[in-house]
């Protein structure tokens, strides 16, 4: 079974190799108090590679925040297995933890990529694994052992290997991306002469939701990224706009205007057993599901400036949410249902804010001038968001303590709208 | 045992991943070349209509079309988060409620803008509501509901693309363009 599984993904492998879209590439500003010392020891190999998978662990938990990676080519032992390991020079080089590991060659071009993590100071085995992929597969199976890594030393999952879906805009087209969490490996998913946003993955991160006004108005969209295939969510008069799944992943809040205000919605994936959710004359819009299903967050101007309320999914009367600050919009949730994050404007400047919902306690966390459409890492660790540098449109990565910050930056067109897809199993 | 399970889940998850990216590649590019086929003329529309203003100016048969008539303005500016019609564009507004209700069978589409500040859902709302906020002033002057469409665009595009108010202002707008242009 596994043998036939392992060759048909040989031939799907062999289709699917198709050059990417250019790669972001990253910059990394600040670094947690508490950094864990970290050393992952380059594999054995042979050959060539198409991948540097310690590297790329490397700069996966880097990324993090939460790790100080180590220097590894002063020490005087490279080792790749237990037996090979003297703890005594990477103690000296203070690492807590270290990682071992090794990729051979298989029958058939394939390769066995093992792993072991270690506690150097109690000098033992943390966990290891083997993976027996294709070349191909380094890249991702380097993201996966990252979050191996990630997890025995937080507790918490990682997210490396995880994906991000976000909006290209180049030479007047605009291109919808799906891309590793790291920006590399960038796949086209729509690419159109008409403006495409709001983005949205569904929760098992095989959809995406999205709005494109190639039809001259704003339409919703739902496109399979294991088939390709799409089909029209809402296409009713008017605009058809703001995505936002249901947990369960059976339902959507999305927004029309019935030729009047922007109102909410719920509709079926399937298009079907369309209801009116909001009542009111003013804007409501930017719909966003608590991870419980019972209530929706959404941006509505009936006070006289955009805040976010919320009302149950039964349409209960609005409650306001947001009250510091004349202009807070674009809720979303941490996974855990505590924080919600926005983009608020101080002072004329649009920044990324998180709000502790138990306390109504708010952090600013960005402090640049146009930051937009905020969203979580599905580990709520990080949030992803779209701002402006020297005119540019780019992504940036900030801790949910606001302590570490990534750029995402694409050469030769703005990035926007990004989204940060579900934990992959 | 527990190897074998890894490796398999392992393989399935890069099988998942495997289709995925095949898919992205395929089927959306088919669809991205019929659409750009389909739509590559459209997105000009206000500028179209300048253009033909100029070549109508002799003939002068459309006052749509007449320079010097003010039914060829087409754009009502707003401030920043208003949908309020302010007064200086009141004869503009007027002067195509008057149209409408002499030409029964005209129809227009009002298309809402904003600038590029803040998020782009809540601005393609904002461009909704002013080109509501227009469609309420021609109802009132006459203008019948079957002849008004009203759209947005929100932020996605922009008359001007500097990022200072001079231009900001520019794209805070509704035009009206007449079915047909």
């Amino acid at each position: 079974m596994l043998k036939k599984l392992l060759s048909f993904l040989t031939v799907l492998l062999g289709l699917a190799s198709i050059p990417a879209q250019a790669a972001l590439t990253i910059e990394i500003i600040g670094g947690a108090a508490q950094q864990i010392p970290i050393a992952i020891v380059p594999f054995a190999q042979t050959g060539n590679l198409p991948d540097d998978v310690a590297s790329i662990i490397g700069s996966d938990l880097r990324r993090s925040g939460l790790f100080r990676v180590l220097e590894t080519r002063g020490v005087a032992s490279q080792p790749h297995t237990l037996e090979e390991v003297k703890y005594a020079e990477w103690a000296a080089l203070q690492a807590q933890a270290m990682s071992i590991g090794k990729i051979e060659p298989q029958p058939g071009g394939r390769l066995k990529v093992s792993f072991r993590l270690l506690d150097v100071l109690k000098q033992n085995g943390l966990t290891g694994l083997e993976y027996d992929i294709s070349p191909q597969q380094l890249r991702q199976t380097a993201h996966k052992i990252a979050d191996v890594i990630y997890e025995k030393l937080t507790g918490e999952p990682g997210v490396s290997a995880t994906r991000i879906t976000y909006i290209t805009k180049a030479s007047k087209r605009f291109v919808l991306q799906v891309a590793d969490a790291d920006g590399a490996n960038a796949q086209t998913v729509l690419s159109s002469a008409e403006p495409i946003i709001s983005p949205t993955w569904s929760p098992d991160g095989t959809q995406l939701a999205y709005v494109s006004f190639e039809k001259k108005k704003p339409v919703i969209f739902i496109q399979s990224l294991v088939s390709g295939q799409r089909y029209i969510l809402a296409n009713f008069k008017g605009n058809n706009s703001a995505p936002a799944w249901s947990p369960d992943g059976k339902r959507l809040a999305i927004v029309l205007t019935h030729g009047a205000n922007s109102q909410l919605y719920l509709i079926n994936a399937d298009g079907t057993g369309l209801s009116q959710l909001s009542h009111s004359s003013a804007i409501d819009t930017e719909p966003e599901w608590s991870p419980d299903g019972k209530w929706i967050y959404f941006t509505s101007d009936r006070g006289g400036s955009p805040q976010i309320y919320r009302m149950s999914t039964f349409g209960s009367d609005a409650q306001r949410v947001t009250f510091e600050g004349s202009y807070n919009v674009s809720p979303h949730f941490s996974p855990d249902g505590k924080l919600l994050t926005y983009v608020r404007r101080d002072e004329g400047k649009f920044r990324v804010a998180v709000q502790e919902l138990a306390t109504g306690q708010v952090q600013v966390l960005s402090d640049s001038a146009q930051d937009e459409s905020p969203s979580f890492a599905p580990n709520g660790r990080l949030i992803i968001y779209a701002t402006d540098v020297n005119g540019k449109g780019m992504l940036s990565v900030v801790s949910a303590d606001g302590r570490v910050k990534q750029r995402l930056s694409e050469a030769g067109g703005d990035v926007r709208e990004p989204a940060w897809g579900p934990l992959v199993n | 045992m527990m190897k074998t399970r890894l490796i398999s889940s392992v393989v399935l998850a890069m099988f998942l991943a495997a289709c995925s990216s095949k898919a992205v590649k395929e089927e959306p590019k088919a669809a991205v070349e019929d659409k750009s086929a389909a739509t590559a003329t459209a997105p000009k529309t206000s500028e179209a209509a300048s253009t033909s203003a100029v070549t109508d100016q002799n003939t002068s048969v459309n006052p749509l079309k007449d320079p010097n008539n003010i039914l060829s303005k087409r754009s009502v500016f707003f401030d920043f988060d208003k949908d309020e019609v302010k007064a200086e564009y009141r004869p503009l507004v007027e002067a195509h409620a008057k149209y409408l209700k002499e030409h029964a069978d005209a129809k227009i589409a009002l298309q809402g803008n904003a600038d590029e500040r803040g998020s782009r859902e809540y601005n393609l709302a904002l461009g909704q509501r002013r080109s509501v906020a227009v469609k309420k002033v021609l109802n009132v002057l006459g203008a019948s509901d079957k002849q008004i469409e009203t759209i947005s665009y929100g932020e996605e595009k922009p008359r001007c693309t500097d990022k200072n108010e001079a231009c900001w202002s520019q794209n805070r707008r509704a035009d009206i363009v007449y079915d047909g242009e």
